[in-house]
């Protein structure tokens, strides 16, 4: 069942075109991960989905109502973390906490305590003190301790240090655990692949992809760079390889993850002096979308 | 190891000395002026010793010593009234001057960092403090011996050479001793606001102990420095033990700020600095409790100075009809109507003046409703289940509530002091009603902020311009004989004048259906347009 609907949602701001034609679909129990580069339009599409912006045309129902006429119904059941968390200096995290949860309506003591304990936050210190990671925690300890049915989380952990990004993500698979949704807007590539079970790609306004990860299966291909004592030969007749390119003595190219294991035996014949693997990069991924029209063979494995 | 921790100390002082140039040299030219231009003033104002006489029975009261300490009373010369009434009054001020200069060069210049890179030199650990406790005992040396010569140089017959001497030391000697409180506190707390809030606390509570031991019990006031100072009796007992007292309470300060910063880690403090509330008490939990908590200190504030503003204008009610005598412009101003007393003539212009000055902390926190959309923190609370029409109406309600909380402090100000002032009293309705009748006028103020804010946001600003011009052209109108309708582009003209026009409540009426009609296309516009961000 669909959660949250966008339908050829366009949203302009004079004559820019911040939005163009976006669909979403969220269902229920599911986590979306929702990933675009900075000024491709995500803050835009939450801030529609909240009723904050006024869409020009098109737009969202979430929990069957429309988003911009049903706002508050529908807040009683969200809970948001915005990626800038701006907190009123004055006033304490335990506070603001205390606030966010009350407006919101309902309320739940007890996890609040856990997570401020999970998220090694100190509630009884002013905002003005707090790092960017600690307003960012303030929003977190908010909106999860709020029995909500779906998350709407900006961004929430690019503050948040490594170890904090893990109390993070255990918390999303709590609230998946319990049948929960999420939409998950973000930039780093390892944190949506973990979490998320659909994907979609906003690139200047316009959805440029969207689909399960295993639909996606290029997001899940490695960057490898090898050196070898002879030169490599028929690399490019292997299945799963994308984007050769000569560096010096060394091969730069991409592999499908299902195909690494055959890729890696046909490259150590030729006498390995280097080999460095490296996650693929959301950038990758939209040079390819750029490149697309030229590289088609290399490039666009899974794009329809 | 004793030059290792105060190893360029004498740098450090140039340093202050170079940062504050203008500052202290500020803070000396304002105290002397202070101090220098009272006596020749009393010398006019009481050139016999009847009149001083005359002068030392109004001040033989227990409010009067309260206030300004024990004075030479049987013996009031022009030195014994100088000192009985200044002395006490400019040795606050010193104080706090010496309270701010300290905390700026030590707590605070550690707070944003500074020290950490001055110690990272080859510096000493007690240098900095101990170069702040230098400049800052220099310029009450050179406060003190300023003043004193200069009270000297007036050449007032009852003014010699030891008592004005006495007098600048006593000055000096208070900021000698404030320097050290300072010193003292800024090694305790750990931050700059906090200080200086422990400081003063001190300089408060050692004039209210010397206020309450003045009038009871001169034991009690032998334990507050302030009392001390007092002590010193310039121009009559000339007692010098005073200022020795307060050196050596210094010197005791200096020694335990210098062993408390020795032995203190770099940022630390000694009292641990006061944790937060964990959790929010009731009253923030709403979006009109957060407008509320907000701006509590500034809505206190404005009141407080509305109340002022209304009790100064009273107290001169007085002598209002003698002092209108001598001034043409003021009586240009008024619209003279005959049967009316100067007094209740000039009750409509303050009015008008009191309103346009209360309408500002309404205006204000109306406009606090933008002020924290441009912040970004209005998502917060529109992205939960609080719509628009609430919030804006939460802060509404404050402004509305605000508005006539202000409008009536400033009313009853005035009447209170005035009644106090004059023979035959004031008519609290009378006034209250003068004052209230203007509150229509607000809310079209406060409903035109509204509208701005539910329509062209980036126009708030124009409600200012709108306030400035009706002050201009109410308040200065008599004066300019601007044409009746420049008056009435402000809801502000079109009040009735009260008590000087007749009760109408024609306009007051339309005002307020004007400003209900703007609240409304004011909540539509908001409820349909984008929040920034």
């Amino acid at each position: 069942m669909s959660l949250l609907k966008v339908t050829n949602l366009t949203k302009k701001f004079g004559k820019f075109t911040a939005l163009d034609g976006i669909n979403i679909d969220v269902n229920e129990g599911e986590i979306y991960g929702f990933i675009g580069p900075n000024g491709a339009g995500k803050s835009t599409t939450i801030r529609v989905l909240l009723g904050i912006l006024k869409a020009t045309e098109g737009g969202a129902e979430i929990f069957g109502k429309d988003a911009w006429a049903d706002a508050v119904e529908i807040h009683k059941r969200i809970a948001y973390v915005p990626g800038d968390v701006n907190l009123w200096p004055n006033l304490t995290g335990g506070e603001v906490i205390d606030l966010f949860v009350k407006l919101r309506g309902g309320n739940n003591k007890s996890k609040r305590e856990e997570l401020i304990k999970k998220f090694d936050l100190d509630p009884s210190k002013k905002c003005r003190t707090y790092s960017k990671g600690n307003r960012q925690k303030v929003a977190l300890v908010a909106a999860f301790s709020s029995e909500a049915d779906l998350y709407i989380l900006d961004e929430p952990t690019s503050g948040l240090d490594p170890l904090m990004e893990q109390v993070f993500q255990e918390c999303v698979m709590d609230i998946k655990k319990e049948g929960k949704s999420v939409l998950l807007s973000s930039h780093i590539l390892s944190e949506v692949e973990k979490l998320c079970d659909r994907v979609g790609i906003i690139r200047q306004g316009k959805i440029i992809e969207t689909g399960s990860l295993s639909e996606l299966r290029h997001l899940t291909r490695s960057n490898l760079l090898v050196e070898t004592k002879q030169t490599i030969t028929s690399l490019n007749e292997l299945q799963g390889v994308h984007d050769i390119v000569e560096k010096d003595q060394a091969l730069s190219f991409q592999v499908d993850a299902e195909e690494l294991d055959a890729v890696i035996k046909h490259v150590s014949q030729f006498g390995i002096v280097r080999l460095e693997s490296a996650p693929p990069k959301l950038e990758d991924l939209f040079m390819r979308h750029y490149e697309g029209g030229k590289q088609t063979e290399a490039g666009a494995g899974g794009v329809s | 190891m004793a030059s290792n921790l105060y190893n360029k100390t004498g740098h450090l002082s140039r340093l202050i000395v170079r940062q504050d140039r203008i500052r202290i040299p500020l803070w000396l030219i304002g105290l002397t002026f202070f101090t220098l231009i009272v006596p020749p003033a009393f010398v006019s104002l009481y050139p016999s010793q009847a009149d001083r006489n005359v002068m030392a029975e109004t001040m033989m009261n227990p409010a009067m010593t309260a206030m300004v300490g024990p004075g030479n009373l049987e013996n009031y010369t022009l030195g014994a009234m100088n000192t009985h009434q200044m002395l006490l009054m400019t040795a606050l001020v010193v104080g706090l001057m010496s309270i701010l200069l300290v905390t700026r060069h030590t707590r605070a210049n550690e707070e944003d960092g500074r020290i950490e890179m001055i110690r990272s030199l080859p510096v000493g650990r007690l240098s900095n403090l101990n170069a702040t406790f230098l400049v800052s005992c220099v310029t009450n040396f050179a406060l003190a011996l300023i003043t004193g010569l200069g009270l000297y140089a007036l050449g007032i017959e009852s003014m010699g050479l030891e008592g004005s001497l006495l007098y600048g030391a006593a000055l000096g000697a208070t900021g000698i001793f404030f320097a050290g409180v300072t010193g003292l506190f800024a090694q305790l707390s750990e931050s700059s606001r906090g200080t200086i809030g422990f400081s003063i606390t001190v300089l408060i509570i050692a004039y209210l102990v010397r206020a309450i031991g003045d009038v009871s019990n001169e034991t009690l006031s032998g334990f507050s420095p302030l009392g001390w100072v007092t002590s010193t009796e310039a121009y009559s007992s000339n007692n010098w033990w005073p200022i020795l007292l307060l050196i050596g309470t210094s010197i005791i300060l200096f020694i335990l700020a210098n062993y408390l910063n020795a032995i203190r880690d770099l940022e630390a403090g000694f009292l641990p600095s006061k944790p937060g509330r964990k959790y929010a008490a009731k009253l923030l939990q709403s979006p009109i409790g957060l407008a509320f908590r907000l701006q509590r200190t500034g809505t206190i504030s404005w009141a407080i100075g509305l109340l002022l503003m209304g009790l100064s204008y009273g107290s001169i009610f007085g002598d209002l009809e003698s002092f209108f005598e001598g001034n043409e412009m003021l009586v240009k101003m008024l619209a003279s109507k005959e049967g009316y007393s100067m007094t209740e003539q000039f009750i409509p212009q303050l009015m008008i003046v009191m309103a346009l000055l209360s309408t500002v902390p309404p205006v204000m926190a109306m406009n606090k409703l933008h002020g924290e959309e441009k912040k970004g923190r209005i998502e917060h609370l529109l992205g939960r289940a609080v719509s628009r029409t609430r919030l804006m109406a939460s802060y509404l309600a404050i402004s509305v509530v605000n508005g006539f909380v202000m409008l009536s402090l400033a009313a009853l100000g005035l009447w209170g002091a005035g009644t106090a002032v004059m023979e035959e009293g004031l008519s609290l309705g009378m006034v209250y009603g003068a004052a209230i009748v203007y509150f229509p006028a607000m809310l079209v103020a406060i409903s035109i902020a509204v509208l701005l804010i539910g329509f062209v946001p980036k126009w708030i600003s124009f409600i200012w311009l709108y306030v400035f011009y009706s002050f201009v052209v109410l308040y200065l109108g008599g004066i300019f004989q601007f044409p009746e309708w420049v008056g009435n582009l402000s809801p502000f003209g079109h009040v009735p004048q009260l008590p000087v026009d007749e009760m109408n409540f024609v306009p007051v009426i339309i005002l307020t259906m004007i400003a209900i009609a703007l609240l409304i296309i004011g909540f539509v516009g908001y409820n349909k347009r984008d929040i920034e961000s």
